[in-house]
C-alpha cells in the first residue's frame, strides 16, 4: 500500500478510535488492522515520523475535535481517538527522544485546588496532544504551587485550568493571579462547564473557550 | 397519609407531586469549603443538613432527597472517606427521614462516580460493589426509595439500576442530565438522546425516569417532549436548575426567580412530567412557588 494512502487510513483510524487490530470498535473496522500496526507499517517503510505525526495522526484528532465541537462527537468519541493516537505516539517516543521529532510546545494542564473532576481536563488533554504538543498533567486538585513549579520546569509552557463546579471555579482566579506574578508572560487558558469568556477577562487569563478544538488552535496560533 | 404508599400511589391519588430543590449551593452557602465532602458532614454537621432537608418539607415538597450525591466509595475516597460510606449514606438518610416526618418520602440519592467503563477506569464489578454499599447505607438509614440522578453513561446508569434493584424492593428513580448540543439536539455528555435512556431504564426496572440538571425548566419542558413522544405511562421527574449560570459581581450564580420559575411549571406538567422540583441554584422559595402553582393547577 503506498505511503500516502497508508496515512490516510491512520488519520481514519484515529479519528474512529480503532486503536489496533484488537479493538471491536467501531463496528465496521472490526478484525481489521488499527492506528498503532498502521504506525509500525509506516516506520518499517521508512516514512518520516514527523509525516505520520502531521499527516496521520493530527489530522485524524483534528477530525474528532471538529464534531465534538459540532455536537456530532461525544466524550467516549474523543476518548477512544486518544487512546488509538496515544498508542501511536508510544511507538514514535523513540523518534521524540532523539529529538529527530519535535512537538509544537509544552502544555500544562491541571483541574483546579478543591475541583476532583477530570472528564472535560482529559478532553483538552487529548485534543492539544493530538495536535502535536506535549501535554503535562498535573492532576485534578491542582494548587498554585504546583502550577508555578511545572512553569519552572518548563519555562515556556502554555497552561490550562479546569473546573467543573461554580464553587470551585473561583479557585481559578487566585491561580491566575498567583502564576501572573510570577510568570506574567505565559498564557493562561481556563475552561469548564461553568466558566465564560466574561470571567476569563474578569480574572485576567488569556483564552476561554467551550470546546478543545478552539483551544488548540489557539495554542497553534501562538 | 400513610407512610408505607409508594410515591407511583401518590402521583395517582394527588396528580402533580413537587420534589425538593438544590443541595449543594444550598450546603455551601452554609460554609462548606471547596476542599470539604459535602457528605461527611451527615455526621460532622448533621444539624446544617437537617435545617437543608427540613427546609424544603416546610416548602412544601411531598418527596425530598438526602446528602449523598457524592457519597459513592468512588466520590469519597479521595477525601480519605472511604471506609465510612455506609456510614456517611446511613445519616444522610436518618437525616432526611427525621426531617421528612410521616408525610413526606425520602429518597436516597445517588450521583455517577466519575468513573467511565468503557475506558477501563473501574470494572462493573467494582462499580456495582460500590453502588450497593452506597445503597444499603441509604435504605438501612429509612429511605423511602432510591434516586439515580444526573447519570450521563447508560452503562453507569444500568449498573446502578441492578445495583439499586439488588439491595431494595422499594422504588428507584433513574434521570439523566441532558444538554443541547451545537446541532440543536439533547444529549448527554456521553451522546445519548432522552429517548434512547427510556427504553433502558423500563427494561432494568425503573419506577419513575427523567432528567435532572444541565437545563432550566425551559430546556426541561423540550426534553420531557421527547420522552413523552416514547413513552406516555412511565412517570416522569424533573430536577431543574434555576436557568442557567451567569456571573454576577465574579461568582456564578442561577438566574431563574422563584416566580420566573414557578410560572413555567405548568408547561413542563403540561408536556407530561409527573414530580416536578429543582436543581442548581433552586431554592426552598423556588420550591414553595412551585407547590402553589402545583396546588392552583387542581
Amino acid at each position: 500500500m503506498q505511503k500516502e494512502e497508508l496515512l490516510q487510513k491512520l488519520s481514519v483510524c484515529v479519528e474512529k478510535g480503532k486503536a489496533d487490530q484488537a479493538t471491536p470498535t467501531p463496528p465496521d473496522m472490526k478484525g481489521m488492522i488499527g492506528a498503532s500496526e498502521i504506525t509500525q507499517q509506516l516506520l518499517d517503510l521508512e516514512v518520516s515520523p514527523d509525516d505520520i505525526l502531521s499527516k496521520g495522526l493530527i489530522p485524524g484528532m483534528k477530525r474528532i475535535g471538529d464534531l465534538y465541537g459540532e455536537g456530532k462527537a461525544f466524550v467516549p468519541h474523543l476518548l477512544l481517538a486518544a487512546r488509538a493516537m496515544n498508542g501511536c505516539l508510544a511507538l514514535l517516543k523513540p523518534y521524540f527522544d532523539a529529538g529527530d521529532l519535535e512537538r509544537k510546545g509544552t502544555f500544562i494542564i491541571g483541574t483546579v485546588k478543591g475541583d476532583l473532576h477530570d472528564i472535560g481536563k482529559n478532553l483538552v488533554k487529548a485534543i492539544i496532544e493530538g495536535s502535536g504538543w506535549e501535554v503535562i498533567d498535573l492532576g485534578t486538585d491542582v494548587s498554585s504551587d504546583k502550577f508555578i513549579k511545572a512553569i519552572e520546569e518548563n519555562p515556556n509552557a502554555a497552561v490550562g485550568l479546569s473546573a467543573l463546579i461554580t464553587t470551585t471555579m473561583v479557585n481559578m482566579e487566585s491561580i491566575v493571579s498567583d502564576i501572573r506574578s510570577r510568570f506574567p508572560e505565559n498564557k493562561i487558558l481556563i475552561g469548564g462547564a461553568p466558566v465564560t469568556l466574561e470571567y476569563c477577562d474578569k480574572i485576567g487569563a488569556d483564552f476561554f473557550s467551550l470546546y478543545p478544538q478552539e483551544a488548540s488552535e489557539y495554542l497553534d496560533s501562538l | 397519609m400513610n407512610n408505607m404508599s409508594k410515591i407511583k400511589d401518590r402521583i395517582l391519588e394527588k396528580g402533580t407531586l413537587v420534589s425538593d430543590g438544590a443541595w449543594g449551593t444550598f450546603i455551601h452557602q452554609k460554609g462548606l469549603t471547596a476542599e470539604e465532602s459535602p457528605e461527611e458532614w451527615n455526621l460532622t454537621r448533621p444539624d446544617d443538613i437537617y435545617d437543608v432537608a427540613s427546609s424544603y418539607v416546610k416548602a412544601g415538597a411531598d418527596m425530598i432527597l438526602t446528602n449523598s450525591f457524592g457519597g459513592s466509595p468512588f466520590k469519597l475516597a479521595p477525601y480519605g472517606l472511604e471506609e465510612k460510606v455506609y456510614e456517611i449514606n446511613k445519616a444522610a438518610a436518618e437525616i432526611s427521614k427525621r426531617a421528612a416526618g410521616n408525610d413526606v418520602l425520602v429518597f436516597g440519592s445517588v450521583g455517577p462516580t466519575g468513573k467511565i467503563l468503557m475506558m477501563g477506569e473501574v470494572s462493573e464489578q467494582d462499580m456495582f460493589d460500590g453502588f450497593v454499599k452506597q445503597m444499603k447505607g441509604l435504605i438501612d438509614g429509612g429511605a423511602d426509595g432510591i434516586i439515580i440522578e444526573t447519570m450521563s453513561d447508560m452503562d453507569e446508569a444500568r449498573v446502578a439500576m441492578r445495583a439499586a434493584k439488588s439491595v431494595t424492593d422499594k422504588e428507584v428513580i433513574c434521570t439523566f442530565t441532558f444538554s443541547l448540543t451545537p446541532a440543536n439536539e439533547y444529549r448527554t455528555m456521553m451522546g445519548t438522546s432522552p429517548a434512547e435512556t427510556v427504553d433502558m431504564l423500563l427494561a432494568e426496572g425503573a419506577d419513575i425516569i427523567g432528567a435532572n440538571c444541565g437545563n432550566g425548566t425551559a430546556g426541561m419542558i423540550d426534553i420531557v417532549k421527547e420522552i413523552r413522544k416514547v413513552n406516555s405511562d412511565i412517570p416522569v421527574l424533573v430536577h431543574a436548575n434555576a436557568g442557567m449560570p451567569v456571573l454576577r459581581e465574579g461568582i456564578s450564580f442561577f438566574p431563574e426567580t422563584p416566580v420566573e420559575m414557578s410560572v413555567q411549571i405548568r408547561e413542563l406538567i403540561a408536556v407530561g412530567a409527573n414530580i416536578v422540583g429543582g436543581c442548581c441554584g433552586t431554592t426552598p422559595e423556588h420550591i414553595s412557588r412551585i407547590v402553589d402553582v402545583v396546588k392552583s393547577s387542581k
